[in-house]
């Protein structure tokens, strides 16, 4: 039944707490007035001492009426509240209640205490048992005695690592952290091509071990996850290594504090760690896809608990990442690439930008396999140490490309299947071919990240299924900001 | 007692029983589907000139990539033409 409050004067008071103590008198002023007066205790039903009180230690009363400090006194008036006093204040008391003398012994005013209600913790645990918070999602009991994160295995929710136990209380937090609907739709999760709701990715956020506040990357990187083009199921399925790697870039990056210089690949930062990990988490139980089943990867990767980083724009030679994308300037945005492991780039001699990018092409060359091209993109994560070079000859990030794109080109005979003594390598139709470029049209993104000091940047090699019949990277806005 | 929220799509798969194999071929249609993968093509037609030498009608199929289930129009294709397929899902 839907609370409402009794007319009359209404009043919110909890034992401990030394301004309620001291309103009592004024209380029982009240309490014989001809106008209904109704006090709601918050921890003690006997108290106040000689007055009959509701009882609310379920903080129902308080929860509906929205209080924050007691005491607090209101006027009701058809079921609704048209007036409130917050802590004692002589005249405002006096004015509320229309008694010209009340409390006259009483100092003029005094601070209240804070409501029980809003103790640590208590806002969600109300809301969750009182409010309209519309989670949708079936309860599950865990058995007495039963450890809450063992259970989670046991009900296999987990990637191998602890979870966080959704609890409807952590679930309804998770979901302060979005305006969004929590029965909102954001597209089909493969492989089961289950409807994914706001709802649901919440809960796996809460798996993963998220805060509320990385809620609009998480799901601007999961509706990112379901975009056609960026071939999840496929990605989940493979054989291969991939798995997506998640670049954040704009603003949110550093409001929700992510990692984009020392170790940024590495582990230790909450949000780059957790928001990866939410997207697997999500594609894995609400898809249905877990390894040895869906997931037939060979060897698999470490990123495949979770990849995801920010990008360091601020001391970068290039517009951020994004922006090379068709991102506006100052825009959040998350883009996915289909990635597999990271592979080292060392160069501590090269001090010219012709010399780096040689440098980056005799690794680029490598992905996959030396003698296959044009199978996949590439991402390259350019340090800052590496970006330094490229800032002081005054190379823009397609001057790179260009340069890469030319040093990689190699004459199909050296490629074709046999060729160097190797049996892996191009169909024969490629024997004829002067210049094969290693990478597809725009196959080539560079990002740059890391910390300050050290002469290295990282390959990271794509999918082995590119373009329309495989895997292409995607960007996407960041959903709060749409 | 705890209360948790359930983050899977609360949904169980069917599990469906394969069909009989057919006893004989004799008569039957035989879909062979080449997924797309490097060198499936060669095992499929191996199996074809099995096949065919059986007196078995054949019929092919492709997958326009590996990289993706199977196009609902194909896969219905193959229903209303063959009474059996094989996939050759081998590079």
């Amino acid at each position: 039944m839907p609370f409402s409050p009794p007319d009359g004067l209404v009043v919110v008071v909890k034992r401990d707490c030394p301004t309620c103590e001291m309103v009592v008198p004024v209380l029982r002023e009240l309490a014989v007035q001809p106008v209904p007066l109704t006090v709601y205790v918050q921890d003690d039903p006997t108290f106040p001492e000689g007055l009959t009180a509701v009882s609310d230690t379920t903080l129902e009363a308080s929860y509906h009426l929205n209080i924050e400090i007691v005491p607090t006194l209101l006027r009701v008036a058809g079921g609704q509240e048209t007036v409130r006093v917050e802590g004692w204040n002589k005249e405002n008391w006096r004015a509320l209640t229309a008694v010209a003398d009340l409390g006259e012994t009483l100092p003029d005013h005094r601070p209240g205490c804070g409501s029980k209600s809003v103790e640590p913790g208590m806002p969600e645990k109300l809301a969750v048992r009182f409010g309209d918070a519309q989670i949708a999602s079936r309860r599950v009991e865990v058995p007495p005695l039963l450890d809450e994160i063992e259970f989670c295995y046991e009900q296999g929710w987990s990637d191998g690592l602890p979870v966080v136990p959704p609890t409807e209380e952590r679930v309804y937090r998770m979901l302060q952290g979005t305006t969004r609907d929590p029965q909102a739709v954001l597209g089909l999760v493969p492989p089961n091509k289950v409807p994914l709701t706001v709802e649901k990715v919440a809960i796996n956020a809460v798996l993963a071990g998220c805060k509320p506040e990385y809620m609009p990357v998480v799901l601007t990187a999961v509706s990112a996850a379901l975009r056609d083009e960026f071939c999840m199921h496929g990605i989940l399925a493979t054989t291969y290594f991939s798995s997506p790697v998640v670049i954040v870039n704009g603003p949110v990056a550093r409001q929700i504090g992510m990692n984009s210089g020392v170790n940024v690949l590495g582990q230790g930062n909450r949000a780059n760690a957790t928001i990866g990990r939410a997207l697997q988490l999500v594609i894995r139980n609400v898809g249905g896809g877990r390894p040895g089943e869906i997931d037939r990867a060979v060897l698999g990767t470490p990123g495949k608990y979770t990849f995801c980083f920010a990008e360091n724009e601020a001391d970068s030679p290039w517009e951020p990442l994004a922006v090379s994308r068709g991102v506006a300037p100052g825009q959040s945005a998350v883009t996915l690439f289909a990635g597999d492991g990271v592979h080292a780039v060392v160069d501590q001699l090269s001090r010219t930008p012709e010399s780096l990018a040689r440098s980056f092409a005799a690794t680029l060359k490598t992905v996959a396999h030396e003698k296959l091209a044009l199978a996949s993109e590439v991402l390259l994560v350019v340090s800052p140490e590496h970006g330094r070079t490229f800032r002081q000859a005054g190379w823009s990030r397609q001057r790179l490309l260009d340069d890469l794109h030319q040093l990689l080109l190699r004459p199909g005979s050296e490629l074709v299947r046999g060729a160097n003594g190797i049996a892996e390598g191009l169909p024969e139709q490629f024997a004829g071919e002067t210049a094969v470029p290693k990478f597809p049209p725009n196959g080539m993104h560079i990002v740059h990240a890391g910390g300050p000091a050290g002469m290295f940047s990282a390959v990271i090699g794509g999918w082995v299924a590119t373009g329309s019949k495989g895997t292409q990277t995607v960007t996407e806005v960041l959903a709060l900001d749409k | 007692m705890t209360t948790l929220l359930d983050p899977t799509a609360e949904l169980r798969s069917i599990k469906r029983e394969k069909l009989p194999r057919p006893a004989s071929l004799d008569g039957l249609t035989v879909g062979l589907l080449d997924i797309s993968k490097a060198r499936g093509s060669i095992f499929l037609d191996q199996l074809e000139t099995h096949l065919a030498g059986q007196g078995v009608a054949v019929r092919r199929y492709r997958k326009p990539t590996f990289a993706r289930v199977a196009p609902a129009a194909l896969r219905q294709q193959i229903v209303q033409d063959c009474d059996a397929v094989i996939e050759a899902l081998a590079d």
